[in-house]
């Protein structure tokens, strides 16, 4: 990876809550994230993992509370514009090739060479030769390959991943972890949501564990972290 | 200028997605098609019976196969959760629905023209001399169809019971666009051909109207 065209940011939520209708998703979570923290989010179904994450990406509007990013040195501002999302979907289009994908988003977001950043990115993640390639032909390990290249066209200084070894094989597992470490070790801030331990969740920093959207654990400590990411993977 | 890059952007995408597998286009001429036809065999129309209900079952056909193309407009966006991906990426939501509705009035209106000369072979009508009128009138009538059929589309993607919530909220809805557009080629197809312009003012208001509500509350179809 080039030298980072970000400054370090961390994330901060206060008071989050969400509800549908009279179903709490999250309740009044405050939780302080900082500049290149690798947090893990731990918890059962519906605890409210991927909700935080989507608040935090500007895809789901908090019932109350705030996202800011914090930049050392300057205003927090709204949570969105510097951060790279991936979900368990893969959230590229079948029916277009890698090339075609990372192309129109990097159009979209308005980055000044789009075809030389989705080239860029396509050698970074090991599919230069299968750029022509439509997805629907790729492997699950090589959608979430497109999918993190998807995420890192803007340089984002936060990464959000909800479960992104969903349906990935150890070889993908291994593909990824080392990714995020390159990534955690550049200096950007991650969080991500994870079901259990793995060579993913060893690179967390700190674990924070949620039930029935409330946040009933958070440690930096080794050993509880174990404790957390064990609990929620049972 | 961020919207209309990114519509042309999305636009290219739309285009590039179905002529790669043409799945609406294929489905929407053949239901138009087995639609006119199937009418046709049911009455034996004479010039003057086609002139008279002609247009308003070829407007109910073109109704009937825009609630089948737009159907899947939004949600097959929900698949791999490529609405997400754009909600992060365009500097203006309006720049989705804005392809979408763009895309979705050309295969409207590919397929009616696709469709013309069939109608006017079996209901033994004469539309060459009009020919350019009436795509005017097939124009802002699909219009229509597509803007109030692309906002409800991103509604109904979210509901329970998709696939019928669409047509049912969508027909009665277009029923003004039905009446004014079968009015207006009722008045090409007659014996004494004219342009009926107060139809398409009202077609053209009411296309105006829905675009400008699209504009202003689109953002809030595409929250989750």
């Amino acid at each position: 990876m080039t030298a980072p065209a970000f400054a370090p940011t961390g994330i901060r939520f206060d008071n989050i809550e969400k509800r549908y209708g009279g179903l709490y998703a999250l309740r009044r979570v405050s939780l302080a994230v900082a500049p290149g923290e690798c947090v893990a989010f731990a918890g059962r179904n519906g605890s409210g993992k991927t909700t935080l994450l989507r608040i935090a990406a500007k895809l789901v509007r908090p019932s109350a509370g705030s996202v800011k990013l914090v930049t050392s040195g300057s205003e927090a501002t709204d949570s969105g514009e510097r951060c790279g999302f991936v979900a368990h979907a893969t959230m590229v289009y079948d029916e277009l090739t890698a090339e075609e994908n990372l192309l129109m988003f990097a159009k979209l977001q308005g980055i000044a060479e789009p075809r030389a950043c989705a080239a860029g990115l396509l050698e970074e993640v090991g599919l230069s030769e299968r750029r022509k390639y439509l997805v629907r032909t790729f492997s699950r390990g090589m959608r979430q390959r497109v999918a993190i290249a998807r995420a890192l066209l803007n340089e984002p200084s936060v990464l959000l991943l909800d479960e992104p070894s969903t349906g990935l094989d150890p070889e993908g597992i291994s593909w990824l972890a080392n990714t995020l470490r390159r990534m955690r070790d550049a200096g950007r801030t991650i969080l991500m949501s994870l079901h259990g331990e793995s060579e993913i969740s060893a690179l967390a920093t700190r674990a924070v564990r949620l039930d029935a959207g409330s946040v009933v654990a958070d440690t930096r400590a080794g050993s509880d972290m174990h404790a957390i990411l064990t609990f929620a993977g049972a | 200028m961020a919207l209309l890059a990114d519509t042309t952007v999305l636009l290219g995408k739309e285009l590039r997605t179905e002529f790669r597998s043409r799945e609406l286009l294929t489905t929407t001429v053949v239901f138009i098609l087995v639609i006119v036809v199937l009418f046709s065999f049911t009455f034996d129309p004479s010039v003057g019976e086609s002139r008279r209900f002609g247009p308003g079952l070829l407007w109910l056909s073109f109704l009937f196969a825009a609630s089948l193309m737009l159907q899947p407009c939004f949600l097959r966006e929900q698949n791999n959760d490529t609405l997400s991906a754009l909600r992060l990426s365009v500097r203006d939501p309006f720049s989705i629905f804005l392809a979408k509705l763009a895309a979705n009035t050309l295969f409207l209106l590919l397929t009616e023209i696709l469709m013309l000369p069939i109608f006017a072979i079996l209901y033994n009508v004469h539309i060459l001399a009009v020919f350019p009128q009436l795509v005017l009138v097939l124009f802002l009538g699909s219009l229509g169809v597509a803007i109030a059929g692309t906002a409800f589309s991103a509604i109904s993607a979210q509901a329970r019971m998709r696939e019928l919530m669409l047509p049912l909220l969508l027909l009665p809805l277009l029923t003004p666009v039905l009446i004014a557009s079968t009015e207006a080629t009722s008045g090409l197809l007659a014996e004494n051909p004219g342009l009926p312009i107060d139809w398409l003012g009202f077609l053209a208001g009411f296309d105006i109207v829905f675009l400008t509500a699209l504009w202003l509350f689109g953002e809030y179809l595409l929250e989750e």
